[in-house]
């Protein structure tokens, strides 16, 4: 953060000659305090990984074995032959869109039951209660009831994905409705705003912090279910890819597979965040 | 009488809570003219910002009314513009776009865009905060907050313009320049002015009529002072003024020892006229 600000403080005063040995400077320095020091530890652990592993008896392959045994699904992501058997790209894709589905909705009906009961008594009084004992229904423990309701397993899954982001969702927006300062309301009654106008104009960006706080545990919650609720489904996704290859044995794919996870998992939750960002500051413009 | 511009009429103000009724104000009577600067003073928690909530619509009178240039006020409305004591601009809005959303919605289909406009940066122009349109609040000093949002409220045009201790939560030296300016804005424009202060100088500098309330429970207005100083009003030249030493003395006199509040200042009541300045200051905080 300070790093990229002191870039644009700084290039256009000091403008002619050292200006692209500043910014080569300021961009090793990033390396060296952001890249640098995970790379090493994460050096250090795959050694240490590596060291466990080889020893004769070992029950985890190592790291070098794991990157030989699934060598060809890391260079082939997008091989296509037919039912399960496609690339991990594929595999991942696949998820990706049960949970694209399951959280769009679950931000839609989230947002709107957040302002819901952030507005009125009523609702806080009828629906809190009920929400808080909901809440704390472990994910999977909805897929049994959904399978049984939809009678189909991808609706299920999207379903599961739904009902465990929504929580966090309603929370977060209803606190952040509550918490709009008396002033702001009190500036939209003098110029006499209506509910939409508030609600655009007042609501959602006074309370645009706390909503994306849910909205951030909400996709992290939702990747976490999916990947558990494939397995029981089955088909195409990355959790099923999980299963079948423990059932088969084939560990190293389930190491490679738990990457992939963790690193798509990651980028979610920064590309909300980044979004969060945006749109907190994003009604001006600079 | 009848002829006020803004006229408050037995105005009694009761709070409920828990079956317990808290009687705040009482048989309040004020009547305004068009143009005339007031202020409302009293100790805190006497009920001058319930006073002022009332007319502002923001609160509803347990009986009694508010009549506004012969209508009754029964919401709030941009014909009276409330300046917030904590300026209440929207954070994520920059200086321009604070005044904007109030403008463009009382404006809409009335002025053009581009007349909008114009307004808005001539509001902003007046207050001195050209040079800062892009800025947020968040960037921009207590001060100039407090300008952009007497510029919001100079901007809707209001009937009545009323300031809620605009200049409460600033230190001297700004306080002492933005009153400068609220004077000059004021004899440009004549507005009808009611202001809430704690501050017995920017009373006297200010007003042309002073308000002051008695302690509540029960508050209600103990006493009306007229202001008859020349404008403009110059504080340098003012501070030897015989009149204007007078009327400083008048209102600390009905705050210490008519009305003198009895917990949290106990002596205030033996200190002599000299160190009033700084009891006046010590008052602010």
């Amino acid at each position: 953060m300070s790093d990229t600000t002191s870039i644009a403080g700084l290039a256009p005063a000091s403008a002619a000659p050292p200006a692209w040995r500043m910014h080569a400077l300021t961009l090793y320095r990033r390396f060296a305090q952001h890249v640098l020091p995970p790379l090493v530890v994460l050096m250090l652990l795959v050694t240490i990984w590596e060291l466990l592993c080889t020893r004769p008896g070992a029950a985890l392959p190592p790291p070098s074995q794991v990157l030989s045994d699934t060598w060809e699904l890391i260079i082939d992501p997008f091989f296509d032959n037919g039912g399960n058997d496609v690339g991990l790209a594929w595999q991942i894709l696949a998820s990706l869109e049960r949970v694209a589905y399951g959280y769009l909705l679950a931000v839609i009906a989230g947002v709107s039951l957040g302002v819901l009961v952030g507005q009125s008594t009523w609702a806080l009084r009828g629906l809190d209660p009920i929400f808080q004992v909901l809440r704390t229904v472990p994910p999977l423990a909805w897929l049994p009831i959904s399978l049984a309701g939809f009678q189909d397993s991808n609706p299920s899954a999207i379903f599961v994905i739904f009902i465990t982001a929504i929580w966090p969702i309603i929370i977060n927006t209803s606190v952040g409705i509550r918490n709009i300062p008396e002033d702001y309301r009190n500036v939209a009654r003098v110029i006499r705003l209506n509910g939409i106008e508030y609600f655009w104009k007042i609501m959602l960006p006074a309370a645009s912090p706390y909503i994306f706080s849910g909205l951030r545990i909400g996709v992290g919650l939702s990747w976490l279910a999916i990947v558990a609720a494939e397995m029981l489904i089955g088909g195409v996704g990355i959790g099923f890819f999980i299963w079948d290859a423990w059932n088969s044995s084939r560990i190293s794919d389930i190491i490679l597979a738990l990457v992939y996870v963790g690193v798509v998992g990651f980028l979610l939750d920064r590309i909300v965040a980044w979004a969060g960002r945006r749109v907190t500051r994003g009604t001006t413009p600079a | 009488m009848s002829q006020a511009y803004l006229s408050i009429s037995r105005v009694d103000m009761a709070f409920s809570r828990g079956g317990v009724t808290n009687p705040v104000l009482a048989d309040v009577n004020l009547d305004i003219q068009r143009g005339e600067y007031i202020s409302l003073i009293g100790h805190s928690g006497c009920g001058k910002s319930t006073v002022l909530n009332i007319v502002a619509g923001l609160l509803r009178a347990t009986s009694g009314g508010v009549i506004v240039d012969g209508r009754e006020v029964n919401a709030p409305g941009p014909d009276r513009a409330l300046v917030f004591q904590n300026h209440s601009l929207l954070p994520w809005l920059t200086v321009y776009q604070n005044v904007e959303i109030a403008v463009q919605k009382i404006f809409q289909g009335k002025r053009s865009a581009a007349e909008q406009r114009d307004w808005i940066l001539h509001n902003l122009e007046m207050v001195s905060m050209s040079h800062a349109l892009d800025r947020l609040p968040a960037e921009i000093s207590g001060g100039m907050k407090q300008r952009v949002g007497i510029a919001r409220a100079l901007a809707m045009e209001p009937k009545v313009l009323l300031l809620d201790e605009p200049f409460g939560a600033l230190d001297a030296l700004t306080r002492a320049h933005l009153q400068d300016e609220v004077m000059r804005i004021q004899s440009e424009l004549h507005n009808t002015v009611m202001m809430i202060t704690h501050d017995v100088d920017e009373a006297v500098l200010l007003s042309d009529r002073i308000v002051m309330m008695t302690n509540g429970p029960s508050a209600t207005i103990g006493q009306v002072l007229d202001i008859d100083l020349p404008r403009p009003r110059d504080r340098l030249e003012l501070a030897d003024d015989a009149r204007y030493t007078h009327y400083r003395h008048e209102v600390l006199s009905f705050l210490y020892e008519k009305q003198r509040k009895v917990e949290p200042i106990g002596s205030a009541r033996a200190r002599s006229a000299a160190t009033a300045k700084r009891e006046s200051a010590a008052m602010r905080a």
